[in-house]
């Protein structure tokens, strides 16, 4: 029987979603054994071309990390799109737009002048920015260009299913793996992590009393959270009442909250919004200025609760002055 | 100009890195230039955040090297509060520091840039990778360097939450402690560092310095340039990743600098292109004179070598034997670009030494381990030195602590300019009468594989992992030869 061909390929991320799979260690020997690598620019020899000259859907599965960022990042995208039976958006920027989405906030103008005129070591008196097209002293360069929003993989392309986590941990991966393989396929668009939010498998879940209420919210710099109780119960913003579980809670036992980048529970589109109604089902206050210390204290709200999920949500990016 | 050659990842058609080499009608190399064709903005989104998320949001600029991301974020965060951490929490936070120096390190050595040596410089590209270098140091040594480069990354998983993003840093602290049970597993794996380190720069010395050939290319003129030279450096200058001073020599190994992270401003500059989305770092007291070296050029270089050139010393005795004979063999400081690998693996035994000394500290399970913020944040600087050199985060705050400005320089950066002029270097050097054999395209590539190039900290791809393609071109822009392979 001819092994199945997989590919995978990065677009705007960090790298760490590749360590991820190095750090299968013994087991990505298996999955070599069993499948026919086509395409996995970290480890193996590029073949891009050979890509070009396959057959539409002949790659079994394609992995795909990282958010789109550039045209390049796009026609490529588009390319593996065609050539692939599945499509998996592996990671948090592919799945959600990520950390990088938090740059939705702003436009490509907006962070060129901050990186490359603005920022207190650089010296540019002339005001030079990239360009795509240059010519220097004679040698015509060039540049791709740099879109002005972060989109997922989904907003480029049609993606079968989700890895979800920053990076996923490899129990994850290699479950997502093996169903592919032996062909037990969830249903269309499901994400390969349990239909639960992280509070249902939170191991801080048993020591919750009945029913929380908030009525300040604390920094997590300024407080020492007791390692056993809930971050909401002592007022630490956490994401965990609006985001999937199935990354091993490792924040949580590092005693750190949740930034929610394994994205939304099954049935909520919007992160952010989710974790903002589940935070005003828990707010106490009684009289305005109660009211007004409760929501004082909450800082950043868009950035705490769009962390990993800002090009995804209903938001998807800032309103562009006109 | 007769032709012209790209050197580019594949990925990169698409994106993430490429070198082009113009040459001129009698096929010599003309003129080459190394551009990074991407940017994520993190300086600009970062603002708006609250200071204390930072650790969390900045190791995302690279899933190669977070750790060291999130402890220079997390010494930003000491200094914007001005909250000295409980000398439990900053010997922890440079154990987690030392695993992951060392476990960088020897990916490089043995995954990525090792294999021009190990394999060999002109070997067929299928071979100079992990694969080729089991098939020559034996599969056993290949698995022992799987495993012992897990075992720490379980050490920094154990203490750091996560290997891929750390998240136990906090202003003044860390968020978990160290329990005797954990202390004790934690050396056990430190002891066995140390073996392997040595181990490895034995098979250094075998394989290369044994090798004339070799080592006629570590000290052949292609393959070296006279810079200034940066570091991180303890009280008694020596090298230190995780605090310190900054240390700067001249390319005759004169101290030209030594200056408080703090006050980086008034040191470094950056300087912009219009054909690439990195910038390039020079010495302010200096100046910017172009893609040049000498004393007259700010220039400077970071990163192992850099790091050794810096500082008078090791302080652990096992890498300080190796620091002494590597400067006996090379003279002092070392220019050669290629011996970036040799000072690599001296630093990774450095690390297993301290990762030991800090294990077999009972300290480190005292649970005091975070002091509070007191005052209103305002400015903080955070430097660490990161495996491909010196890393500064600098954020300013309003009094709430959120960011208002952020500037990252970051390691590979710091090297920017260098590896423009180290790729132009090996390239007129190799290439001669348009012949661009395989071979010697390779050893152009080594020149900058040597710097272990963070693109995913500069533009987001693996490290020395970048399948190239390269195209010649003739006069008339047709293509003539193609050659794809992996570096």
């Amino acid at each position: 029987m001819r092994k199945p061909k997989v590919a995978f390929y990065w677009n705007a991320s960090c790298g760490g979603c590749e360590e991820a799979v190095v750090d299968l260690g013994l087991d990505i020997l298996k999955v070599v054994e069993a499948v026919d690598i086509v395409l996995w620019p970290v480890a193996l020899d590029f073949k891009y071309k050979h890509i070009e000259t396959m057959k539409d859907g002949e790659i079994a599965v394609s992995f795909i990390n990282g958010a789109i960022r550039t045209q390049e990042q796009e026609n490529i995208t588009k390319l593996l799109r065609r050539k692939s039976k599945l499509v998996v958006a592996f990671g948090s920027c592919a799945h959600l737009g990520g950390i990088p989405g938090l740059a939705n906030f702003w436009d490509a103008e907006q962070i060129f002048n901050t990186v490359y005129k603005s920022l207190p070591s650089v010296q540019n008196p002339e005001g030079v920015i990239p360009k795509t097209n240059v010519n220097v002293d004679g040698y015509e360069l060039t540049l791709p260009e740099f879109y002005d929003t972060v989109k997922t993989l989904d907003q480029v392309v049609d993606v079968d299913y989700y890895l979800p986590g920053c990076a996923p941990p490899p129990d994850l991966i290699m479950g997502a793996l093996t169903s592919i393989l032996e062909n037990k396929l969830p249903e269309k668009c499901s994400v390969f992590a349990p239909d639960k939010s992280l509070c249902d498998t939170c191991p801080r879940g048993e020591n919750k009393p009945q029913k929380l209420s908030i009525k300040k919210f604390q920094r997590i710099h300024m407080v020492q959270p007791d390692p056993r109780k809930c971050f909401l119960e002592q007022g630490i913003f956490c994401l965990g009442p609006a985001t999937r579980s199935g990354c091993g809670e490792r924040c949580i036992n590092a005693n750190m909250p949740c930034r929610g980048c394994f994205g939304p529970i099954k049935g909520t589109v919007d992160q952010g919004d989710k974790i903002l109604s589940a935070i005003a089902s828990l707010a106490e206050a009684r009289t305005e200025q109660e009211e007004k210390t409760l929501f004082d204290s909450l800082e950043d709200v868009a950035g705490q609760s769009y962390m990993y999920s800002l090009p995804s949500s209903l938001l998807h990016r800032k309103r562009k002055e006109v | 100009m007769g032709k012209k050659v790209t050197i580019e990842p594949v990925t990169r058609l698409e994106g993430h890195g490429k070198i082009e080499i113009f040459l001129d009608n009698f096929g010599d190399v003309e003129k080459a230039f190394f551009q990074v064709p991407e940017l994520r903005g993190f300086e600009k989104f970062s603002t708006g955040r609250l200071a204390e998320e930072m650790p969390r949001i900045t190791p995302k600029i690279c899933g190669v090297c977070p750790t060291a991301h999130h402890m220079a974020s997390t010494k930003t965060l000491d200094d914007l509060y001005k909250v000295v951490p409980p000398t439990a929490a900053k010997k922890i936070r440079e154990l987690i520091y030392s695993a992951f120096m060392f476990e960088d390190h020897i990916l490089h050595f043995f995954f990525l840039g090792g294999p021009d040596f190990i394999v060999g410089p002109q070997a067929s590209p299928e071979l100079r990778n992990i694969l080729g270098v089991i098939a020559t140091v034996g599969l056993r040594t290949g698995k022992k360097v799987i495993r012992i480069r897990k075992k720490c990354r379980d050490i920094i998983t154990l203490l750091g939450g996560r290997v891929i993003h750390p998240v136990c840093g906090l202003p003044g602290g860390i968020s978990r402690g160290v329990s005797e049970k954990e202390r004790k597993e934690i050396l056990k794996t430190a002891e066995e560092t140390v073996e392997f380190a040595q181990f490895a720069l034995k098979a250094f010395e075998d394989i290369v310095l044994k090798n004339e050939e070799y080592l006629n290319l570590i000290v052949g003129d292609i393959y070296k340039h006279k810079t200034y030279y940066m570091g991180l450096v303890d009280d008694k200058n020596r090298v230190n990743f995780y605090d310190g001073d900054i240390r700067v020599v001249d390319p005759s190994g004169k101290k030209f600098a030594k200056f408080k992270p703090r006050d980086y401003l008034d040191h470094i500059e950056e300087h912009v292109e219009p054909w690439s989305y990195m910038k390039f770092p020079y010495l302010k007291n200096v100046g910017w004179k172009g893609f040049v070296d000498g004393k007259k050029s700010g220039v400077f270089r970071v990163a192992p070598l850099a790091r050794l050139n810096a500082a008078t010393g090791m302080a652990t005795p096992l890498a300080q034997e190796e620091y002494e004979k590597l400067f006996d063999t090379l003279g002092k400081p070392a220019h050669n670009t290629l011996a970036y690998h040799w000072a690599r693996l001296v630093e990774a035994l450095y690390a297993a030494e301290r990762m030991k000394e800090l294990a077999e500290d009972t300290e480190i399970t005292d649970p005091h381990i975070r002091n509070f913020p007191t005052i209103e944040p305002k400015e903080g600087v955070g430097v660490v030195e990161a495996p491909r050199g010196t890393l500064f985060h600098h954020y300013k705050t309003d009094k709430r602590g959120k960011i208002t400005e952020c500037n990252l320089i970051v390691a590979t950066v710091n090297n920017a300019a260098a590896i423009c002029m180290s790729i132009e270097k090996a390239a007129k050097g190799l290439i001669k009468k348009g012949n661009v054999s395989d071979g010697l395209l390779n050893m152009v590539e080594m020149a900058f594989r040597a710097y272990d190039p963070c693109f995913a900290c500069a533009t987001h791809s693996l490290p020395g992992h970048m399948p190239l393609q390269v195209r010649i071109y003739d006069s008339l822009g047709k293509i003539h030869k193609t050659v794809t392979r992996n570096i």
